[in-house]
């Protein structure tokens, strides 16, 4: 349980002492905790009796008066801050219509624009129907998996295929609980910034050179040279 | 002498407007757009209003009703998130409209591929919009990722929604390459036996994996239906899932992180 701050506790004290004062000694017997009021109720519902008690309270006491008088109980004591959520400063906010969701239907409306021209001038790739008996060269992964073939080139499968990828998952899901560093200012997070820009950059170089430096064999050929061995 | 009309013909405009005020005041229409509509008769552009418009929106109360003011600003989340998942839309009601015309069988996948584009209205159209959008999809998600991590945005207290963002990257990758052999030509086929080859290496249980969603030792017609399946139900039925995680968290994690 919470432990009672003092100045409440003093609080406390000088209110008893306070009542005390006013009722005098016989408002309660020392170490009788419990009003008689109450006792005599108990003591009657236990003998089962049908009589209606009608006690008359201890004099100068109301009903259900606490020990020393009381007629308020400190339950607990709750600090600020466990359950109620003190707003220091107020945010400064907009209404979401129509601030944000205009934002959001131009760059809908954009997106589908762009795409819908761009699926008109460019037709997506379909080769000859597929043939188990005619392996193409190269044989090409999707573009997003092509820095892993290009990976397969430099490492024993079981590296380059299921090891390093996991362990970049494995790195992306612990980032948070790694990184212990509560600034979010780029200037506080240098580390990270360049930590994550060199695993993009790595990424980036090694999904380009699987996708246009990689011919024939997946051997290494220059795009200007030999042309372009991808399709999207 | 010109006869002068106490009571003039209404004009065409005053007629229009009579019948737009009567359509806006009737009980079929009221029905329909709830108060706070701007569809609605008499609609203001009052502060109560303007959160009417969200709450009272199955689509929008996605929003909360006011966001902070960086947030809104396009130049701190390049829209990324929120295009990812309109693409997903899109891919969806492309992808649907791919469905009428697609066996997935060994035998007749390329065929109904080609019969697409060649016979059907807006065939071609629509299989490029979902290709191309599938690509840019990919590509989204990816620069979203790359975006939330240098706001620093994964840190608490929003680290398991970050979780949960990796988890959807790997699915979009997922959904992706499980199309990638639906249109079952040569790049579809070789392309996919490069990707399952890789996962064959995975120790332990590498070629039972490799088994369970090839359908077989080899890919064929069974790997074909197998990929259909995942690809037009699971993987969408769970993305879903994680998706309405991900976007529920933001706004109990406090809406979007910043501003720097």
């Amino acid at each position: 349980m919470t432990e009672i701050p003092e100045h409440l506790l003093k609080r406390a004290q000088a209110a008893r002492e306070k009542a005390a004062g006013a009722t005098g000694a016989d408002a309660a017997p020392a170490g009788d905790r419990i009003p008689d009021a109450l006792l005599d109720r108990t003591k009657s519902a236990g003998a089962g009796a049908a009589a209606v008690v009608a006690t008359a309270p201890a004099a100068g006491l109301p009903v259900g008066a606490g020990p020393g008088g009381h007629t308020q109980r400190l339950l607990t004591v709750v600090k600020s801050g466990s359950i109620q959520e003190a707003k220091a400063a107020p945010v400064d906010k907009v209404h979401t219509w129509p601030h944000l969701l205009a934002v959001e239907f131009v760059a809908s409306l954009a997106m589908l624009a762009a795409l819908f021209i761009f699926s008109w001038v460019v037709n997506a790739p379909l080769l000859k129907a597929a043939d188990f008996n005619q392996t193409p060269n190269p044989s090409k992964a999707p573009w997003y998996f092509l820095g892993l073939q290009e990976l397969l080139t430099m490492f024993h499968p079981m590296i380059a295929g299921v090891t390093l990828p996991g362990v970049g998952i494995l790195a992306l899901i612990l980032a948070p609980y790694l990184d212990r560093n509560p600034s979010n200012k780029p200037e506080d997070r240098k580390f990270m910034t360049a930590m994550m820009t060199m695993f993009l950059i790595f990424w980036a170089v090694l999904t380009i050179i699987g996708s246009f430096f990689r011919g024939p064999g997946f051997n290494f050929t220059f795009p200007w040279r030999d042309g372009i061995f991808f399709e999207l | 002498m010109a006869k002068v009309l106490d009571n003039p013909r209404p004009t065409l405009k005053e007629r229009a407007a009579k019948a737009g005020q009567q359509v806006q005041g009737s009980q079929v229409w009221n029905s329909i757009f709830r108060p706070g509509s701007i569809f609605r008769k008499g609609y203001t552009d009052s502060p109560r209003n303007r959160s009417y418009v969200i709450m009272n929106s199955v689509l929008y109360h996605l929003h909360p009703v006011k966001v902070k003011r960086h947030a809104v600003k396009v130049s701190y989340t390049l829209c990324l998130g929120g295009l990812s998942f309109f693409l997903f839309i899109l891919l969806t009601v492309t992808g649907i409209f791919l469905m009428f015309f697609y066996r997935p069988t060994g035998a007749n996948a390329w065929q109904d591929i080609q019969t697409l584009q060649t016979s059907v209205t807006f065939g071609l159209l629509i299989r490029n919009m979902h290709r191309w959008a599938a690509h840019l999809m990919v590509l989204s998600v990816f620069l979203h990722m790359a975006r939330v991590f240098y706001h620093g945005a994964y840190k608490p207290p929003r680290e398991f929604n970050w979780v949960i963002g990796v988890v959807l990257l790997t699915l979009t990758l997922l959904l992706s390459f499980t199309g990638y052999l639906l249109p079952w030509d040569q790049l579809a086929l070789w392309a996919v036996t490069v990707g399952t080859n890789m996962m064959g290496y995975t120790p332990v249980m590498g070629s039972q994996v490799r088994f369970v969603l090839l359908g077989g030792v080899e890919i064929g017609s069974e790997t074909l239906l197998r990929w259909y399946v995942l690809h037009v139900i699971m993987l969408p039925f769970v993305i879903i899932i994680f998706m309405a995680i991900h976007f529920w968290r933001v706004r109990k994690d406090g809406g979007i992180s910043g501003p720097l």
